[in-house]
């Protein structure tokens, strides 16, 4: 599997975001997305995941360019798509139905295990920490298996444990052929080459 | 492991989840129906005690406050999925985006439009109504109700990401709204005598109910997708 951005330009409303840019990814190999506030690494990750249109520039997944993007890109934004009024159970067994185009995932008992959170896992959602929560969102990633992760800042309110578990899931990820996509800030910890998107805050040099 | 355990379906599993939303302590379920029973009740009192001018303009009365009912809750149907993000991966998942807003709309209409209609007869009392009048009230909202939600869905993705799109949502919907309320009024007061007969007002009615389910899933779809995409 290979993901492949050619000459991509993107732009929200009629603001440039950036221009021009290419990278290519293969089996088992990850792309840690740096660059200032306000680069485009989100707008990059919503291209790749569909969310974006280019402007110019084409993406493409071989050898499987028909496949569709739902069964191979999994999308993890800002946000973590819970619902407060739901358990967290409840959230993730409609993920589970919702992503399950391909077969194979693990259990959501599996996957709720996986992150540490079986205790809470009948709680409101709202009840749960930032953390918590994220650790939910990352779970939805092992119920439908897909070779493609774009993860916007995965990182964020992970404590210390549960970012070393999230960089082992990616590790097991991309063992097995994955490819992850990840804008940080925070280094990801494993073997992953680098896209600057650059960018600087207004009055730098 | 194979599909078949992976348990419900997509549509079933939104099914279940938009009910249990809805359901819910801070869900928008109730909400209409109270809405509904504040208006009906607070009418009597403004317009005085004539029994034969509330007998009149009740189905009216009722008709708008079923409109206005519907329209409370509706800026939430996609904005609480675009503000937890979950709007985004619905955009992407392989089910059509045309059959989530129909199922977010069914639930909707079961959650607002179909206690409105059971309320109906109760309320339709406090204002006077003869049993023909409560039957045409009743029966004419149960056909025009499904309009209104389907319309108002076109209305909630336009307005998706707006903030504050409620105001918008009404002054986009309402105009729209107004054949609904039109046929919905005349069908219910033709039931309780008058030149027109009930099924002329009441077929127009039902047509408008269908071609709104043809259309709307269409169009709030678009509506989303160019938003964000």
């Amino acid at each position: 599997m290979r993901l492949a951005a050619t000459d991509l330009t993107l732009e929200r409303g009629t603001r440039l975001i950036f221009s021009h840019l290419s990278f290519s990814l293969e089996s088992g190999e990850a792309l840690a997305v740096t660059g200032a506030n306000g680069a485009g690494k989100s707008s990059l990750l919503r291209a790749l995941a569909g969310l974006l249109r280019p402007i110019s520039g084409t993406i493409e997944l071989s050898p499987r360019s028909d496949m569709p993007r739902a069964e191979a890109i999994h999308y993890l934004g800002h946000m973590d798509a819970l619902k407060g009024v739901l358990t967290l159970r409840e959230n993730l067994v409609f993920w589970s139905a919702m992503l399950a185009a391909a077969p194979g995932g693990i259990e959501i008992g599996e996957a709720l295990q996986r992150f540490g959170l079986k205790s809470v896992a009948d709680l409101p959602a709202a009840y749960l920490s930032a953390g918590q929560r994220r650790r939910a969102a990352l779970a939805r990633l092992l119920l439908a298996p897909r070779p493609v992760w774009c993860l916007d800042e995965p990182l964020t309110a992970l404590d210390l444990a549960s970012q070393t578990l999230l960089r082992e899931v990616m590790r097991e990820h991309l063992a097995g052929g994955g490819l992850v996509v990840a804008a940080t800030h925070a280094p990801l910890g494993l073997a992953a080459h680098e896209l600057d998107m650059g960018g600087k805050m207004d009055g730098e040099p | 492991m194979s599909a078949t355990q992976r348990g419900p379906s997509p549509l079933k599993a939104l099914f279940a989840r938009e009910w249990r939303i809805g359901r819910r302590v801070g869900g928008t379920g109730s909400m209409g129906v109270v809405f509904f029973l504040i208006l009906v009740s607070i009418i009597p009192f403004a317009v005085g005690p004539d029994l034969v001018l509330l007998a009149r303009i009740g189905p009216a009365l009722l008709w708008i406050a079923a409109l206005l009912a519907t329209l409370l809750g509706l800026d939430r149907l996609f904005q609480g999925d675009d503000d937890d993000g979950s709007l985004d991966l619905l955009l992407m998942s392989e089910t059509p985006l045309e059959a989530v807003v129909l199922v977010k709309c069914l639930v909707h209409w079961l959650l607002t439009g179909v206690p409105l209609v059971v309320a109906t007869p109760v309320f339709s009392v406090m204002l006077g109504l003869e049993p023909q009048a409560i039957f045409g009230v009743t029966i004419s909202l149960l056909a025009g109700t499904p309009a209104l939600t389907l319309i108002g869905a076109i209305g909630a993705a336009l307005t998706v990401g707006f903030g504050r799109g409620g105001l918008l949502l009404a002054i986009l919907i309402l105009p729209l709204c107004v054949p609904v309320l039109i046929f919905g009024v005349s069908a219910a007061q033709a039931a309780s005598g008058g030149a027109v007969p009930f099924l002329t007002p009441f077929m127009i009615l039902l047509a408008l109910s269908l071609a709104a389910l043809a259309a709307a899933p269409f169009a709030a779809a678009l509506a989303l997708r160019q938003a964000r995409i």
